[in-house]
């Protein structure tokens, strides 16, 4: 399984039956692909849809059925259409179980930098902000290091935040680590891994569990 | 009650200057043809509402690359580099606003409120300059409704009375902006007869609706 199938199908773990669920747009959309039988998730895009199904096949695309990465996008039965405003009242009034997001860095309070790169990138905020505010849960999902190798979890964000101590998983290729009131708490190392690299490839303090010792 | 126009008297409205909120998101939904008759038109000076910048051929990237905007109030530009080239230069101003704080400051305005308060943005780059309301231990940003002299709008079909329906997720900001502008103008597919549509199915009800246009993307001219 390559990097990006084994961190869908993790995210996709965390996903139980009924949730309501929000996937960024990039990595995190991995997961809808590894949803086990018989779990029924309820996928929303927040240009205005619950119940996102599959995208649909090339030819029968509808061009007023898109996702809020511009995909074209199919619905399943029980789907809704709403406006914006609506689409953001469920997201930001913590209606929606868990949103699932990358990250350019993400820190051992919880806080997310997901949104601009001062100087060089500053496409918006779109919907992230309020994403990651609203939602009951929020996992990052996103490879441990950056490009060039560098930690993206770090012990204070440095690029400009997305929210303040909202996150509370962190799933990377290299492990799953809870972001807990008293920091961060390793759960899993990955296949392949040792505690060792998890910490090699961390900036942030981490908790080791007696249990991966 | 509404009077039917063309996208070209629809254009032929607004002025250098005018404060316009767009419909649609990343172009689905759009008024396409009312833009394209305002890029015909040429005005420039716009200030613009709109969730994102789209492309560059198509939504209000149009009039980005046509050089028609001065400023904008607008949550995501990066599928349109013209407009990250315009920012970079400083012919654009740009103020970036979370998706949801801008639905809701837009709602604001069409709904005779000053303004709201939203947790989304705390402890960001959002929240400078502005005041912090703590209510029962929770901060929140007061953010003020975003005015408008035109809303310019997408929906699928009219009745004779301006109620509006709206096509799957080309509904997206198309209701809020519908509420907001001192005159609004909606892009239709299709008016049909007063009576045609269920009043329990009527999204935007047409008191909030001046003036409709067909669609030439419906073929209807």
């Amino acid at each position: 399984m390559d990097k990006r199938a084994m961190i869908g199908a993790r995210i996709a773990k965390e996903l139980k039956d009924g949730d309501y669920v929000n996937l960024g747009i990039g990595l995190p959309t991995e997961a809808a692909n590894h949803i086990p039988p018989g779990v029924h998730v309820i996928f929303q895009s927040e240009n205005g849809v619950m119940g996102v199904g599959p995208a649909p096949a090339e030819g029968s695309e509808d061009q007023d059925m898109i996702n809020a990465g511009g995909g074209f996008i199919t619905t399943v039965p029980g789907a809704s259409y709403f406006d914006s405003a609506t689409s953001f009242g469920i997201i930001r009034g913590g209606h929606l179980d868990i949103t699932v997001l990358g990250a350019l860095q993400v820190d051992q309070h919880g806080n997310l930098a997901n949104w601009m790169i001062p100087g060089k990138i500053i496409p918006g905020m779109g919907g992230a902000m309020d994403l990651v505010t609203g939602a009951k849960k929020v996992i990052v999902a996103m490879e441990h290091c950056d490009k060039r190798g560098n930690p993206k979890i770090l012990k204070e964000c440095t690029l400009p935040l997305t929210a303040k101590g909202k996150v509370s998983l962190i799933i990377s290729d290299l492990a799953v680590i809870e972001v807990t009131p008293h920091g961060l708490l390793l759960q899993e190392v990955s296949e392949g891994y040792t505690v060792e690299d998890v910490i090699k490839a961390t900036e942030a303090d981490l908790t080791i569990p007696g249990h991966l010792r | 009650m509404f009077k039917q126009i063309t996208a070209t008297e629809a254009a032929a409205m607004i002025t250098p200057h005018d404060r316009v909120a767009i419909g649609g998101f990343l172009a689905v939904g759009a008024p396409e043809s009312i833009i394209d008759a305002l890029v015909a038109a040429g005005t420039k000076d716009l200030h613009i509402i709109v969730i994102a910048s789209d492309w560059e051929n198509r939504g209000i990237g149009k009039l980005v690359v046509n050089h028609q905007i001065k400023s904008a109030q607008v949550s995501h530009t990066g599928t349109n580099k013209e407009i990250q080239n315009q920012m970079n230069s400083g012919e654009i101003s740009v103020e970036l606003v979370p998706q949801g704080t801008l639905m809701e400051r837009c709602r604001a305005f069409g709904m005779g409120l000053g303004g709201i308060l939203t947790p989304t943005g705390i402890g960001t780059v959002v929240e400078e300059g502005k005041q912090i309301i703590n209510l029962d231990g929770e901060d929140y940003i007061l953010e003020t409704a975003i005015p408008s002299d035109f809303a310019l709008i997408r929906a699928w079909k009219a009745d004779r009375r301006g109620n509006l329906i709206y096509s799957k997720t080309a509904r997206n900001s198309n209701p809020i902006m519908a509420m907001m502008g001192k005159i609004t103008i909606a892009e239709v597919d299709e008016i049909v007869e007063t009576g045609e549509l269920d009043p329990e199915h009527i999204v935007t009800p047409g008191v909030f609706v001046n003036y409709i246009c067909l669609s030439k993307e419906a073929n209807n001219g």
